[in-house]
């Protein structure tokens, strides 16, 4: 296993986003039920848990992405600097300038490299040196000098690994205020993995991550906050819930739950 | 081993040998060959017609076209009854400024009703009944356009290339109105996901990335309707009636490609005839023109 | 809606909420889109209500009987197009009979491992070329190229099997064949194409389950492929039928433009279109409005046609939404 390059973080700071759900549902099913998670400022906060608890579902709850699902619905509250985003009459569009998001899957535009990462920084009406900061995104996300000679290339016409890497530098070009990572390193090699994972603990500083991730390791190693979500079968269907959440240090290394002992020994995944 | 039977006793017992090959006439087999032949055949039989014009066109219009007479045959004006020699030059001018002036109106108002249709959202009652208005009229039948322009424009303003133009639309907008459709709702969801996660509104993930992205399926749409209305000439016969002489005006009848080879074809005189067989060929260069270019571009963006 | 979530700048990035300009730019647009989509629909109204007004005079005047009558006569002032209605559906059933037979046997031919991909290919460009083809231009080659080919064929028909009504009479140029020839062959592009994908629509594991009992291929496609696409085929048949009802030009050029009604192939017709198409120019006064009452009458058939056509695409769509 990857020794950890920073300690974690076990401070206590301002919560970020105080994410509060009672219950969400997409149509009939239960998909999540009570699950309180604050998301700390200037650390990364990973979740963890077995396939179908909820933990990506709960993570796109975090910038209203779920909306775009038809028959999504969410019971509960999220506080972002004590603001509840889910209120009556907040614009969702506002919610996402805020807080950003890289898909499990790479999803860049149909344009060319430079204008996908220059984007989000044309949306916000950046003044300044657009050049220079589209070189220092494609930098963070390891990707300057594969691509810095073709910057008028498609995007499409990276390989997947790249276009991922692609995908991140246009999430953070803009800068926003806290990044959510959906599995961002699923489809990446390991040496891209690490750049990745490099990023995170360097981004900390200035902004807040959240990601979610199957990878035990990899929450172990960028962590300093990890949720373990399980699954209840108890009801007749599966639905997700948040099961411990603490600094990592404790919940890998004495996990209060009986369910967390059992994934984190590998008894299911 | 003793209990083992031979073969020929298992043969006597009833016992058919295992048989792996194909048995060519056995029922089954003969029927499927027959099928075989009979679909060939029919498949055939259809590239047929396509052959024979193909070939007539280049006969019977080649010979007046690529010939001495080549530019005089495309610039002169349509000789009347017994007149020998004359051209289709007012006509080819005709139909280009028709389907240009059809083109002005139906293009955007079809791209801007498409888009409108996807951004209203699938629950949207007034999107499926529009969507569902587009479909129906793609099957709206090419001399009901004429009749429809006749009662708005020609009774009030006479016979004009505008009304031609109009009715040119009218049979254009349906299927560009689809065929945007269908390319906007070709851009993958994971675009747009990516677009919404960065915090733009709806508007904009319509115009900066959805219509980017859909714009060669559109274009590929777009000359198909171009290439159809070309050749229409049923709109035609009552808007922009026929003129004998090259278009000076929009507000005055017009020749066209399409109404000439009408007109013609029926007249005793071998001159026309030969012309009309050349206007076909003409008529037919410009509207595979069309339909290579959107072709071109449907390749070009895979 | 709060557009601004906080009175004071959050966070150190560059990322800001949306400003005026895109905000008053996102609820014009959508509201502009509520208004174009209206306009389509309001389009197919006015398209009704034109034609409509045209006509009434003459429906007041002529009323059912001009469905029923058998004359159109100018100077008589009589009109009416049960000669043009026997027409347009006959003309339209023959060419169906024999364009949708060519469309399907096409698609078979082209979904089926008949030829190599690339001959496919080419195949499939033959039938996308056929249906590009100007309506003028096949009436111009129905004249004079099908009609002189059919015409021995027909009299050898006429001499040996008159007493069939469908060759009671001679071909002597224009008439029902030669326009049904041509109509098979302009909707057999679009019969071949929506029957391309009924076709593509069958899962694989349906083609895999029967090749996997040991058929032939004519039993494979006669005894699960064609039933099971069956609704997708149905609705290839009724497009192209409505298709065929609303060509104009190449029948108005081959049909013969006489008003009989007679079950004879050989025999002139007319249809609905050709009707228009031919009076319309020299019309004035009453004979317009009573064309107008024809256009509306062609209308409705069209119309009911092609709703009926999708509304059976809509049913196929939904059976197969399930398999997946």
């Amino acid at each position: 296993m990857l020794p950890r390059s920073q300690e974690p973080d076990t401070s206590t700071s301002e919560t970020v986003i105080d994410c509060r759900v009672d219950k969400i549902h997409y149509g009939d099913f239960l998909a999540v039920r009570d699950s309180v998670i604050p998301i700390e400022k200037n650390k990364i906060t990973g979740f963890i848990g077995p396939s179908g608890c909820g933990k990506s579902t709960v993570l796109r709850c975090l910038n209203r992405m779920n909306d775009l699902i038809h028959s999504f619905r969410f019971e509960g509250q999220v506080l972002y600097h004590d603001q509840d985003i889910y209120a009556k009459d907040v614009d969702p569009v506002v919610v996402r300038r805020y807080i950003g998001m890289v898909f499990q899957q790479p999803n860049p535009f149909s344009m060319s490299i430079y204008d996908n990462v220059a984007f989000g920084l044309r949306l916000n009406r950046f003044k300044g040196d657009l050049d220079k900061k589209v070189e220092k995104a494609l930098k963070r996300a390891a990707l300057w000098n594969e691509v810095k000679d073709k910057l008028k290339a498609s995007g499409l016409s990276l390989s997947g690994g790249q276009q991922q890497r692609l995908c991140i530098a246009r999430a953070i070009a803009p800068e926003p205020d806290v990044l959510l990572m959906d599995e961002p390193c699923s489809a990446l090699d390991p040496i891209a993995t690490r750049q990745i994972e490099e990023l995170m603990l360097e981004l900390k500083n200035r902004y807040t991550v959240a990601i979610v991730t199957h990878n035990m390791q990899q929450a172990m190693r960028v962590a300093d906050k990890t949720a373990f979500f399980s699954v209840d079968i108890s009801q007749g269907g599966r639905t997700g819930y948040l099961v411990e959440m603490g600094n990592t240090d404790q919940v890998f290394e004495n996990p209060q739950e009986t369910l967390t002992k059992e994934y984190i020994s590998g008894e299911f995944s | 081993m003793k209990d083992l039977k031979t073969p020929k006793q298992l043969r006597k017992e009833g016992w058919k040998e295992l048989n792996l090959k194909r048995e060519p006439f056995e029922i089954r087999s003969l029927s499927n060959t027959t099928f075989t032949g009979v679909t060939w055949t029919l498949a055939l039989l259809a590239a047929v017609p396509l052959f024979s014009i193909i070939f007539m066109l280049l006969k019977n219009g080649g010979a007046r076209l690529f010939g001495p007479e080549f530019f005089s045959v495309l610039t002169e004006l349509p000789p009347a009854g017994f007149e020998m020699g004359g051209g289709i030059g007012p006509a080819i001018v005709g139909t280009l400024v028709m389907v240009a002036i059809a083109s002005t109106i139906a293009i955007p108002m079809g791209i801007l009703t498409a888009v409108s249709i996807k951004m209203l959202g699938s629950d949207s009652k007034l999107a499926r009944a529009a969507h569902f208005t587009a479909k129906v009229l793609t099957g709206f039948p090419s001399i009901l356009a004429g009749v429809f322009v006749y009662a708005v424009l020609v009774i009030s303003f006479g016979y004009s290339a505008l009304a031609g133009g109009v009715a040119l639309a009218v049979l254009m907008l349906p299927t560009i109105i689809i065929a945007t459709e269908e390319a906007l709702g070709q851009v993958p969801k994971r675009m747009t996901d990516a677009a919404f996660g960065m915090g733009c509104t709806r508007t904009q993930v319509m115009w900066k990335i959805i219509l980017p992205t859909a714009l060669p399926g559109i274009m590929t749409g777009v000359m198909l309707a171009v290439a159809g209305a070309a050749g229409e000439s049923a709109p035609l016969l009552f808007t922009a009636l026929f003129s004998n002489y090259y278009l000076s005006q929009m507000n005055e009848p017009t020749a066209s490609l399409s109404v000439l080879i009408y007109n013609f074809s029926g007249m005793p005189f071998d001159n026309q005839i030969e012309l009309a067989w050349t206007a076909s060929l003409v008529l037919v260069i410009i509207v595979l023109i069309f339909n290579i270019f959107a072709r071109v571009i449907s390749r070009k963006k895979t | 809606m709060r557009r601004t979530l906080f009175d004071r700048k959050i966070g150190k990035g560059i990322t800001r909420p949306p400003g005026n300009l895109e905000i008053y730019s996102d609820a014009g647009f959508r509201a502009f889109s509520i208004f174009c989509a209206w306009s389509i629909i309001l389009l197919i109204l006015f398209i009704l209500w034109m034609i409509g007004k045209q006509a009434v005079p003459a429906m007041e005047k002529y009323g059912f009987g001009f469905l029923t009558g058998t004359t159109w006569d100018v100077n008589k002032q009589q009109f009416a197009v049960l000669p043009e209605i026997w027409g347009t559906l006959y003309s339209s059933i023959l060419a169906l009979i024999g364009g949708g037979t060519l469309g399907i046997a096409i698609a078979i031919f082209l979904t089926e491992n008949f030829i190599h991909d690339r001959l496919a290919q080419a195949f499939r460009i033959t039938v996308e070329l056929l249906a590009a083809i100007p309506s003028v231009v096949y009436g111009l080659w129905g004249i004079y190229v099908l009609i002189p080919l059919l015409r021995p064929v027909a009299h050898w028909l006429h001499e040996h099997f008159s007493w069939i009504p469908f060759f009671q009479t001679e071909l002597s140029g224009p008439g029902l064949a030669p326009a049904a020839v041509v109509l098979a062959v302009m909707i057999l592009p679009t019969v071949a194409a929506i029957s391309v994908d009924a076709f593509r629509q069958i899962p694989a594991k349906v083609k895999e389950a029967t090749y996997g009992m040991g058929t032939t291929r004519a039993e494979a496609i006669f005894k699960v492929l064609l039933p099971t696409a069956s609704s997708g085929l149905l609705a290839a048949l009724v497009l192209g039928f409505g298709r065929a009802l609303g060509e104009t030009m190449a029948l108005a050029m081959l049909i013969g433009n006489s008003n009989q009604i007679s079950l004879s192939w050989f025999s002139p017709a007319n249809t609905l279109a050709s009707l228009m198409a031919s009076s319309f120019p020299e019309a004035g006064g009453i004979e317009v409005q009573a064309l107008m009452f024809a256009a509306l009458v062609l209308l409705l058939i069209t119309f009911l046609v092609n709703l009926g056509g999708l509304y059976i695409q809509q049913v196929t769509m939904r059976k197969f939404e399930g398999v997946k």
